[in-house]
């Protein structure tokens, strides 16, 4: 699997190939650490935010909330504790980035948790893991107790007046609490179970405290913010995202990998075509998932010759979204009847039970496709399916309903025939 | 939500636990108080134990429940709620060796199928079920973060990835009774 940069210097995956990337003294001699001493030494809280504001950089996490206005809107007056939650719960399927950072450089998301922590004032903070990923618990507690030995983590570090203290903890097998909400319930000690918003965790989050959720990404980018300067990471991507996005790809492809490209990179099918090395066994690109399981399926017809920009704007403008950056290739092989009805069960398993359209409306609808697939279409189930889905979207109670009926209903609309061929073939 | 936090209070009458309440041995205890240490709240480490009880009893049985319970100042029944939440907490017992494989889209274009085939054939079993020995368990899963590498499978904690038909057999034959 390839993991680097390209169209760009590397920056969050510049240490990913040294040996011992995962120490604190290869970390230290390449540069570790000096943004928070600068922070610590020479910044306040608000220039720290300002620098942030300043990189347009968008949270990692899949909605791509601005990071520096997110932070701007923990109340500074609040007499109450404030806790930065790193979400490390990675379980979109199509998604892995996350996990090489905190394998190779755990020290880096450490200290973009130190400045996000002294940018808020927070005391404590958290990086809630997916109980799978237990060897990362493992790494992460061992470079945590290795920068708490040099005086980089717990009281006055770096001998500053700031005390702040980072701490693991885990999941247990549920892509639900990698919704912030729901993570905060879980961490919290109870079913992950979403909550209503507003009020918004920046206000009123981890028992019931101002409280900042990021993802993985978006934290190990504040480090180098802070070296290079807000300005200077913004022009590494474009006015309105800054820097560089990690990409997870999968599938069909011949060189599958985490990828580092600028934001706007230019094009999608470069990207395929050659970066990605092209598709397997001389077959035809038919569909790209570009977001992660929850975003609209794309035609290869929609990529080929069609300049499709690797931003937030560029992926809209082509039909889809950023979301985490999962990237699943498909070639002709897949029928995208079975690949949609591979992720309506994966949506049913893990819809949290919660509201009514979600649990009711992913478990009819993988009732469906098994119907048609034992032979029982009609040609009426995709009109079906599609009722269901505006059931299920924008009137369940966390975005996860909206997440199920995407792919249906792109896949319907953009791949007709897959599913006419199940739907006819019974009669 | 509200904008205040409150804790769950356990019943004002004494709460019947059972009689069968878990021990463990004083290193167990300490790495419990560690993950204690962790939370302003007790109820946070829930996971976090429910992990201990279930690699020192093989599973969350009973009065590992129990045990939980006592420890955090909650009822039996917000233990089982909580447990039952979430699919990497077994509340019956397993195989000595957790078999789980990705069944997820990238896996499943992957190979998965040849993968899962070949598992069942060679243990004798359907995924969900457990080898009469008690030494292996199977069971599909979703996404584990390893798409780049499909197919996959975990045994336990420990990831295999790239998976051939070979690569199985040898790796089911390297796992110790
Ligand atoms: C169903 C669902 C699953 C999510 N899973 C994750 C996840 O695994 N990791 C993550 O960082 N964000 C996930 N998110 C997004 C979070 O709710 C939240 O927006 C994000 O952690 C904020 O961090 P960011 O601003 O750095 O992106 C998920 C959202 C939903 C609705
Ligand atoms: S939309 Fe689904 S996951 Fe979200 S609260 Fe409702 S049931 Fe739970
Ligand atoms: S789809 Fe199998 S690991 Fe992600």
């Amino acid at each position: 699997m390839f993991i680097g940069a390209i169209g760009c210097e590397p920056l969050q995956l510049a240490r990913v190939h040294l040996e011992n990337s995962r120490s604190l003294e290869v970390y230290r001699r390449h540069g570790g650490y000096q943004a928070l001493e600068r922070v610590l030494t020479s910044m306040s809280p608000d220039d720290v935010i300002n620098e942030v504001k300043k990189s347009v950089l968008r949270g990692r996490g899949g909605a791509g909330f601005p990071t520096g206005m997110k932070w701007s809107f923990v109340p500074k007056d609040s007499p109450k504790p404030k806790y930065v939650v790193c979400n490390a719960d990675e379980s979109e399927p199509g998604t892995f980035k996350d996990r090489y950072l905190m394998e190779r450089d755990p020290h880096m998301l450490i200290e973009g948790m130190l400045i996000a922590a002294y940018a808020l004032g927070a005391k404590t903070n958290y990086i809630y893991t997916r109980g799978e990923y237990k060897y990362l618990i493992d790494i992460m507690d061992r470079a945590l107790e290795e920068a708490r030995a040099a005086g980089l983590l717990g009281q006055n570090i770096l001998d500053s007046n700031f005390s702040s203290e980072v701490y693991t903890h885990t999941g247990a097998g549920a892509y639900i609490c990698g919704e912030e909400t729901a993570l905060l319930s879980s961490l919290e000690g109870m079913r992950g179970h979403p909550r209503m918003k507003p009020p918004f965790p920046a206000v009123s989050g981890l028992y019931a405290c101002p409280t900042v959720v990021n993802n993985v990404e978006t934290l190990t980018a504040v480090p180098d913010i802070i070296k290079m300067g807000g300005e200077a990471y913004q022009k590494l991507g474009t006015e309105k995202s800054g820097g560089t996005k990690l990409w997870s790809v999968s599938g069909h492809v011949n060189r599958p990998g985490v990828y580092e490209l600028p934001m706007g990179y230019d094009d999608m099918e470069k990207f395929i075509m050659e970066d990605c090395e092209g598709m397997r066994d001389g077959k035809k690109l038919k569909a790209v998932i570009p977001g992660g399981s929850s975003v609209y399926v794309m035609r290869a017809e929609d990529i080929i010759g069609r300049d499709v920009r690797m931003d937030y704007e560029g992926l809209v403008a082509g039909g889809s979204m950023v979301g985490s950056g999962g990237f699943i290739v498909m070639d002709d092989t897949v029928d995208i009847f079975e690949s949609t009805k591979n992720l309506t069960e994966f949506y049913k398993h893990e819809s949290c039970g919660w509201c009514t359209p979600c649990r009711e409306g992913t478990d009819w609808l993988v009732k469906i496709f098994k119907r048609i697939e034992k032979g029982g279409g009609r040609p009426e189930d995709a009109q079906l399916m599609l009722d269901l889905c505006d059931n299920i979207e924008g009137k369940s109670f966390c975005p996860l309903g909206d997440a199920a009926a995407w792919p249906i209903q792109s896949a319907i609309k953009r791949f007709p025939e897959d599913f006419k061929r199940h739907l006819v073939k019974a009669n | 939500m509200s904008t205040e936090f409150t804790q769950i209070q356990p019943l004002s009458q004494p709460i019947d636990i059972g009689d069968e309440i878990a021990s463990f041995a004083s290193e167990i205890e300490a790495e419990i108080d560690w993950h204690l240490a962790k939370y302003p709240v007790m109820r946070s480490a829930i996971l976090p134990l429910m992990f201990i009880v279930q690699r020192e009893r093989g599973y969350l049985d009973p009065p590992g429940v129990a045990y939980l319970a006592k420890r955090l100042g909650l009822r039996i029944t917000d233990i089982w709620e909580v447990a039952t939440f979430y699919s990497m907490i077994h509340t019956e017992p397993i195989g000595r060796h957790h078999i789980q494989i990705c069944k997820t889209l990238s896996c499943k274009i992957m190979g998965e199928p040849r993968i899962t085939e070949h598992v069942c054939k060679k243990l004798g079993i359907q995924p969900g079920e457990t080898t009469p020995d008690g030494k292996f368990t199977v069971s599909l899963v979703e996404c584990l973060g390893s798409c780049g590498t499909s197919p996959m499978f975990q045994v336990g904690f420990d990831y295999y990835e790239n998976l051939t038909p070979e690569k199985v057999d040898q790796i089911l034959a390297s796992l110790p009774p």
